[in-house]
């Protein structure tokens, strides 16, 4: 009688084949960086890589620089006078803080959603549409299809294929959020920034919202900044703690919520900060 | 350990394990008192034994409860979720350890008005005496979130294994020498069996111990040493009358 058991089988190859565990390429490189606002020393040489087509959480206290980290990613400092990265943040081998780079060209291919859902007081089609006209020029077909087809995969389509035309302000919270969603993926960006992006929402639009991470995971590299641990637990492949400016510990979230190795991240995820 | 934020959860988590120690010290005794009473062939310790299994039970269906109740609660993290995991887990070998202790004192029923070969009897004792001091070392590990204490414990089930080996072969070698002692041996040898089962309980124990302290799984294979799956005994020659 032969054995049932595959000789060839074995465990840590069947662990490693679950979805999230293969490691795949760099995307967006942290060396060395310093973040000043002003005197505020926010963000202090920090290093640090985010996988593409992986989801990494951010989490921390407030106040900690994860925020702060989000925003140099797609130059959003820019717009603030007294406020200044130093160290590099390669993506795709270019230095995103670097001078020479145009902060518009950066944040088509790195988008971003607020805490808040910030939707233009314009049609829903129109709020697709807007960032689309920046970068491309497409016929009202090409426009539709782009529409439709970012709706879809913001899991926002049903709910609002006949409403295309109206406010997008008279939404409910959670269906503007998955619409900025939209927004962001319409000029197909590489990178998706989540500035806690479902702080503001009722549990059933946030787990609508989670799914649709799960599905983006897919195409894009994601980026979510946080305050629930579950959340991050559930959603990312990889969770790094922010505390005062540094980067305490960065992970698999799977090892990060069950058995963190340094004491100040334990102390955080249990609920033991003092 | 710093306390958490919410202290509700620190008097939710220290009350389960208030609960689990209880429930250890209650598997323990009635351990002992099962083995005692085989010794001294009390048939009514024996039959407190068997009464006193329900609150055992009793007591890991409310920490199981509780333990679910936390988790919804508290959705705890990391050595949190990690103790909790432990709590229900070590529950769980104790109610087992409980029902083979009952199984234990049930079996001194059956045998009661039976003749006792008390060195077979000792037998028994001295594997329970060694397993006792597991389950002691044990509870005490988890009681002091003792990892190296815990593998220490680990490590020593093969001593049982071997003294319910050469049992084994003692109880076979006495029934083969006289079809009378069949009955009382088969129950000793379930008691023993049970007894080498407490042992493995002990061990589980000590795995749980280990992982909630360290966050690591022991993933060495167990110190064994039970060889009576492949044991036999010979008949001994007939003896030549002449």
């Amino acid at each position: 009688m032969t054995s049932a058991v595959d000789p060839t089988f074995n465990l840590s190859s069947a662990v490693a084949a679950k979805p999230g565990a293969v490691e795949t390429p760099t995307k967006i490189q942290v060396n060395k960086l310093n973040f000043y606002y002003g005197q505020n020393h926010a963000l202090k040489n920090i290093n640090f890589t985010i996988p593409e087509k992986r989801v990494t959480a951010m989490i921390g206290p407030s106040g900690c620089g994860k925020s702060t980290l989000l925003r140099v990613f797609n130059r959003m400092y820019d717009l603030y006078p007294g406020q200044r990265a130093e160290g590099e943040v390669m993506f795709d081998g270019v230095n995103v803080v670097g001078k020479e780079l145009d902060s518009t060209v950066v944040r088509s291919r790195i988008g971003m959603v607020f805490q808040k859902p910030t939707p233009f007081p314009m049609s829903i089609y129109d709020n697709i549409a807007f960032g689309v006209r920046l970068h491309e020029s497409l016929n009202k077909a090409q426009m539709d299809e782009r529409v439709e087809s970012c709706l879809r995969k913001a899991a926002i389509w049903e709910e609002t294929k006949d409403r295309l035309h109206t406010s997008a302000l008279g939404m409910s919270g959670g269906q503007q959020q998955r619409l900025c969603i939209a927004r962001t993926i319409a000029v197909r960006p590489e990178v998706i920034l989540l500035d806690e992006p479902t702080s503001a929402l009722d549990p059933i639009s946030t787990s609508k919202i989670e799914d649709l991470i799960d599905e983006l995971k897919q195409e894009f590299t994601i980026v979510i900044v946080t305050h629930n641990m579950q959340q991050a637990a559930r959603c990312a492949d990889r969770t790094a703690f922010f505390y005062l400016g540094e980067l305490v510990e960065v992970g698999p979230s799977d090892v990060i919520f069950t058995n963190p190795k340094e004491i100040k991240t334990r102390d955080y995820i249990t609920g033991r900060f003092g | 350990m710093t306390e958490h934020i919410v202290s509700a959860f620190d008097a939710e988590l220290k009350e389960l394990g208030r609960k689990v120690v209880e429930m250890g010290g209650q598997a323990e005794r009635l351990v002992a008192d099962s083995v005692l009473s085989l010794i001294r062939r009390d048939s009514t310790m024996a039959q407190r034994v068997v009464l006193l299994d329900a609150t055992i039970d009793h007591l890991q269906r409310e920490i199981e409860d509780k333990a679910v109740l936390v988790i919804a609660k508290r959705q705890p993290m990391a050595v949190d979720l990690r103790d909790i995991v432990a709590t229900l887990r070590i529950s769980n070998d104790l109610e087992r350890i409980g029902d083979l202790a009952k199984n234990v004192a049930k079996r001194v029923l059956a045998i009661e008005s039976e003749y006792h070969p008390q060195k077979l009897v000792r037998g028994v004792e001295h594997m329970s005496d060694l397993v006792l001091e597991q389950m002691k070392e044990v509870l005490d590990a988890y009681a002091g979130r003792d990892a190296e204490k815990a593998m220490g414990v680990w490590r020593k089930d093969a001593s049982v294994d071997t003294m319910y080996t050469s049992l084994f072969r003692e109880l076979l070698t006495y029934m083969m020498e006289d079809p009378r002692n069949i009955s009382v041996c088969t129950h000793l040898l379930f008691c023993a069996k049970n007894i080498e089962r407490i042992g493995d309980h002990s061990t589980n124990v000590a795995e749980t111990v280990y992982y909630m302290v360290t966050g690591q799984m022991i993933t060495d294979t167990r110190p064994k040493a039970d060889e009576t799956s492949e044991t036999t005994v010979a008949f001994p020659p007939r003896s030549v009358e002449g």
